[in-house]
């Protein structure tokens, strides 16, 4: 099965994906120029799970920043756990945000009001 | 005439200027100036909200100004000066302003013109909901963005987008773009 990791750096975020776990997440700062590149392979292998996927879906962001580049990305990503809950898969992203990131809130509720998915929005302390 | 440095000087500390620049913003570049900023920013011992605000805001307008480039690279064949663009921080007491130069062809400056007003005239639930609509269109902008950026820019900047289009020649205007954030 497929997993991917790739290291974070100042403008990429870490990414792990682990399909027999049925885990992926995003830590750190995306703000790639070319995003559609960076989150190429991740997309890809998403959207192989999203033909087998497990019972239960993990999905965990954790994001500082992130650019309008990759909020396309991020929702391309988003529309592959849709589909894999459209088929009564267990799916729930878990959106993280610091104490007072009003910001990162906000762009967590713009997912949840375009993806039909649940969303569990966890503030963390700064 | 001698380019008198010291006026030049006078002018950017009078105008509390952080960190300017004027040329080809490229990639190196754009990471090095955002570098800089989030040093300067953690320096300032800014508020963590205000901080991400402005770096924030900052990415998406040399982001801007970084794409736009290869528009103006293929729409001049590799004119040199147009391809530049100008860049500027400040901050006051009150608040940090980012302004931003750059050509564009003069057959944009209506679309660009259109867009940045409607952006203007939404209150804050409005943009959220054009940023959502926007967001969740079908397909890609070559540039990754798919139209984002103004309205982003204007979510997290909470004020209106100023801005200026000055005719140059035939072809081409220059777009000045100023940005304010509250502390």
């Amino acid at each position: 099965m497929d997993k991917i990791t790739i290291e974070g750096t100042s403008k990429t975020p870490t990414i792990v994906f682990d399909s027999d776990a049925g885990l992926l997440e995003l830590k750190g700062r995306s703000i790639p120029e070319n995003s559609i590149e960076f989150y190429k392979p991740v997309v890809e292998s998403l959207d192989k799970y999203s033909h087998e996927p497990k019972e239960k879906t993990s999905v965990n962001i954790q994001l500082e920043y992130f650019n309008t580049s990759s909020s396309k990305c991020i929702l391309d990503l988003f529309k592959k756990l849709e589909t894999i809950h459209k088929t009564g898969k267990d799916v729930v992203i878990n959106w993280f945000y610091e104490e007072d990131d009003e910001d990162m809130l906000e762009a967590g509720e713009d997912y949840q009001a375009i993806i039909k998915v649940p969303f569990k929005m966890i503030e963390v302390g700064s | 005439m001698k380019f008198d440095i010291y006026s030049f000087y006078k002018k950017m500390e009078h105008n509390d200027i952080m960190l300017s620049f004027k040329g080809d913003i490229t990639s190196e570049l754009l990471s090095s100036m955002l570098q800089i900023m989030e040093t300067k920013l953690e320096n300032l011992d800014e508020q963590p909200k205000v901080r991400k605000k402005v770096y924030n805001v900052l990415v998406e307008c040399l982001q801007n100004l970084y794409h736009h480039r290869d528009e103006i690279r293929i729409a001049t064949g590799n004119d040199e000066n147009k391809k530049q663009a100008i860049f500027m921080i400040s901050k006051n007491a009150v608040e940090y302003n980012i302004m931003t130069g750059n050509f564009v062809k003069s057959e944009k400056v209506a679309g660009l013109k259109a867009r940045i007003d409607k952006i203007n005239g939404m209150d804050k639930d409005e943009l959220k909901q054009h940023y959502q609509d926007v967001l969740s269109l079908e397909g890609f902008s070559e540039k990754g963005g798919g139209g984002l950026g103004f309205i982003d820019i204007a979510r997290k900047s909470g004020q209106k987008l100023n801005y200026e289009f000055l005719q140059i020649d035939e072809e081409f205007s220059f777009f000045s773009l100023y940005i304010k954030i509250s502390q």
